[in-house]
């Protein structure tokens, strides 16, 4: 076990260094720091001395890859791909563009509200969701079930904003019930959550509920429920003590792995209400054009990922103790 | 010879014929092939894939009506007399739409009304100065008194227009039974019988009613539209019916050009990775893996960052606004392809492992036929039914994902109207008092007759060609909040 998740946690490196070489790729090759700095500086009216003194404040005055005016080592650190690539992978993200703030103090700060909006719309949906989509399986092939499903469809084919801009607009404009957008911090951020949370269960209802039915369907018909069934069992108890605990593996499949980008937040949910979170921080960014945060933000979510997908593989051995790595 | 207009072909257009060229072509084939003809007629015998499909049709005819793109030529030049052309590019539905695009208001105004939705100050007939509602320039403008004569007015449009409804669908009915009817060799009558009992194979009936639903709805707005604006105006006072209409294209071309972006690069490289093995296989899966862990939203974010910066420094590359939209539009289709293929590439080598262990696959090596050959001639067909449903599954999703990066500042070009424009503009709209709601109704209904629709088709599509595939294969290739899709590890 602990061999196996050495070389899964080896085989993350060049990922992540594919990941880091692509995004240099775009943010340095596709476009010069040069265009970068006419379009921070505006297109139009830049004087050739404003771009380099912009180029030189964060230094991107350097060379690409190879940097043959120094030695030693620093004919390669002194250049932009070890400044402003490598150095992510030392949780050094540098500093952002737009105002020259530390991007790492950033995102310690903002991953608390993220995850405290994040954080409940999981835990209290895959409760939710597995139950009403365990009902339905209870219910399968009746009126119940049908309409149930029917709601799914219905509910996933509105867009997400509609459910946020339907629930800003009548909880807190005609009902008046939670603050519109905001947040604050210590035990009075309970009123600002209360309505992302509950928005984003209703967003996620309707296509995590029909994905579990789906599942439960599966499992329902394999013949160790008949066995059970054979035995006398209410299906009541079929379903939580036998179908439910062998739906997990796929369950766990889809769910586990986004436990780790729960930190990123939402970009939507967190800038329609006003979240100071990594959602918005990302979307500001890309209002402002701040390459170093979204070059950063790239980087995070793509380990977080992986970071996922090792935690996907663990919990599979929990849940199925068949599964052995070798 | 001068022609009053001139075609055009955008890059957009350009892929949207191609793909139609492609799937009659397609259709034909299938057509002549009975075996990939069965699971089609599934398909047709759902009802709610045909009542969907119904749906689908009328959103596909407005957008490839918004597909054929011309411009208008100006009176010649007096001293050259060489043919000069308006620089605007517009389309067949504009033509069709051309009172609804011309008739702009000065701002918001109220669906169906006659006066502008605020109040500003005017000179009264003594000449005080008073604030009241202005009359409409357009919306209304051939009623004496709006408060009198407004609602009869709308009332006997409506009748017009469900007068229209009743003879196009009788029209519509009587070519279906006409045709089912000489298609089965047997009389008109008897087949109308059937029909209306439901003992037919394809469910014409519900076909036919909900045929009957739509037009009973759309054509009085059509009839009205020429008198009122049917949804209200927005901000600047555009039509929003019509800016609900050029919508449409826009979420039609994303939901699919994109898939035919995504295509050639998931099919090739997931059946080589699953047939050819070894370091092939390695390496595909490295890209696909290293591609597939950035998350989407931000992939797309960086890539449209980073072609605005090109198009900001490269104004000279477009000529005009049309272009520049559409070409943006390209853009985020190819980038939209990029962060998908992966899904189905993964999907594909898992199935191309398991064929290749196949009997026909083995004997086929046995023969001596070359690698390349076997996986064109004996892979690809049996890996096409994974593609389509990957492809009709994909589309709602993409449509929606459309709103949500315009939302973010990443999606189509600000001058390209779109679902997701219109609901960026509309949400601070709601804030406003008096509540300005209809931009945002419009977009909503609209998106949401296409998604589910689609949504409904994609299911009947997915039950017929292969109700094996399990929902945890074939899930929608991007999302809104969360994503998952964890499989890569466990190739089958």
């Amino acid at each position: 076990m602990l061999r196996y998740l050495v070389r899964r946690v080896l085989y993350a490196i060049p990922i992540l260094i594919g990941v880091n070489v692509l995004t240099f790729a775009l943010f340095f090759v596709v476009n010069t720091p040069d265009d970068m700095a006419r379009m921070q500086l505006g297109v139009k009216r830049v004087t050739p001395e404003a771009i380099e003194r912009w180029k030189q404040e964060r230094g991107y005055d350097k060379p690409l890859l190879v940097n043959a005016a120094a030695t030693g080592a620093a004919r390669i650190t002194d250049t932009i791909f070890w400044n402003n690539s490598l150095r992510l992978f030392a949780f050094d993200f540098g500093k952002a563009e737009s105002d020259g703030r530390d991007i790492g103090h950033e995102i310690a700060t903002r991953m608390g509200p993220s995850l405290a909006i994040a954080l409940p719309v999981f835990l209290v949906g895959l409760a939710a969701y597995v139950t009403f989509a365990l009902l339905m399986a209870l219910f399968r092939a009746t009126y119940l079930d049908f309409s149930g499903v029917v709601l799914c469809v219905a509910a996933m084919s509105i867009s997400g904003m509609f459910y946020i801009i339907g629930g800003q607009f009548l909880v807190s404009k005609l009902w008046n019930l939670a603050p519109i957008s905001g947040f604050a911090g210590g035990l009075s951020a309970w009123r600002f959550m209360v309505l992302p949370v509950a928005v984003g269960l209703v967003a996620g209802f309707g296509e995590s509920s029909r994905w579990y039915r789906t599942i439960f369907l599966e499992e329902i018909n394999r013949d160790y429920v008949r066995t059970a069934r054979a035995k006398g069992l209410s299906e009541g108890r079929v379903l939580v003590h036998h179908v439910l605990r062998n739906a997990l593996i796929p369950i766990l499949t889809g769910v586990v792995v986004v436990i780790p980008s729960l930190f990123l937040g939402s970009l939507v949910m967190e800038s329609f209400f006003g979240i100071p979170g990594l959602g918005s921080y990302t979307i500001d960014a890309i209002n402002s054009q701040d390459f170093a945060v979204v070059r950063s933000m790239v980087f995070l979510g793509s380990l977080l990922y992986i970071v996922g997908l090792i935690l996907t593989d663990i919990s599979y051995t929990i849940v199925d103790p068949r599964i052995r790595f070798e | 010879m001068t022609f009053p207009i001139k075609p055009v072909l955008l890059w957009t257009d350009a892929l949207v014929f191609a793909l139609v060229a492609a799937i009659l072509l397609f259709v034909w084939y299938m057509n002549r092939h009975e075996h990939l003809r069965m699971p089609w007629r599934k398909v047709a015998r759902s009802t709610s894939g045909m009542v969907s499909a119904t749906v689908l049709s009328l959103f596909i005819l407005v957008g490839l009506l918004d597909t054929f793109h011309y411009q208008k030529a100006l009176p010649p030049d007096k001293q050259t007399a060489e043919m000069r052309y308006a620089s605007d590019v517009l389309s067949a539905l504009d033509a069709i739409a051309e009172p609804l695009r011309m008739r702009q208001e000065r701002t918001f105004s109220a669906p169906f009304s006659a006066y502008a939705h605020a109040k500003e100050t005017m000179s009264g007939a003594d000449g005080t100065p008073r604030r009241d509602y202005p009359r409409l320039k357009f919306g209304g403008a051939h009623l004496e008194s709006p408060a009198a004569e407004r609602l009869p007015d709308i009332a006997r449009g409506v009748l017009q227009g469900v007068a229209l409804a009743a003879m196009l669908w009788m029209f519509a009915t009587a070519i279906i039974t006409g045709v089912v009817a000489a298609r089965a060799d047997r009389r008109f009558a008897e087949t109308s019988g059937d029909l209306w009992r439901g003992d037919l194979d394809v469910p014409w009936r519900a076909v036919l009613i909900t045929l009957g639903l739509l037009l009973i709805v759309v054509m009085p707005l059509i009839v009205l539209s020429g008198r009122y604006h049917v949804f209200g105006t927005d901000k600047v006072g555009q039509d929003v019916f019509y800016l609900t209409l050029k919508s449409i294209r826009t979420g039609l071309v994303i939901g699919t050009v994109t898939t035919l972006v995504m295509l050639p690069f998931a099919l090739t490289l997931g059946i080589m990775a699953g047939y050819l093995r070894g370091w092939v296989d390695d390496a595909i899966q490295y890209l696909y893996t290293t591609l597939s862990s950035i998350p989407g939203v931000l992939l797309i974010a960086a890539a449209v960052l980073m072609m605005q910066v090109y198009m900001d420094t490269h104004p000279e590359t477009f000529d005009s606004v049309t272009r520049r939209a559409d070409f943006r539009l390209l853009f985020l289709c190819v980038i939209l392809g990029v962060t998908s293929w992966t899904g189905l590439c993964r999907l594909l080598r898992g199935e191309a492992l398991k064929l290749r262990e196949l009997e026909y696959v083995q004997a086929a090596q046995a023969f001596g036929v070359g690698p390349w050959r076997i996986m064109a001639r004996h892979i690809l067909p049996n890996v096409v039914h994974i593609v389509i449903i990957t492809i009709v599954l994909g589309f709602s999703g993409l449509v929606l994902a459309e709103a949500v990066l315009s939302y973010v500042g990443v999606g189509v070009d600000p001058a390209m109207n779109s679902f997701g424009t219109m609901i960026n503009a509309a949400r601070l709209e709601m804030a406003r008092e008096p509540i300005v709601w209809w931009s945002l109704a419009a977009a909503f209904v609209f998106m949401f007759l296409l998604v589910l629709s689609a949504n409904l088709f994609a299911d009947a599509v997915r039950d017929a060609l292969d109700p094996r595939v399990s929902a945890q294969l074939a899930r929608p290739v991007f999302r809104w909040h969360r994503q998952r899709g964890a499989s890569s590890r466990h190739p089958a």
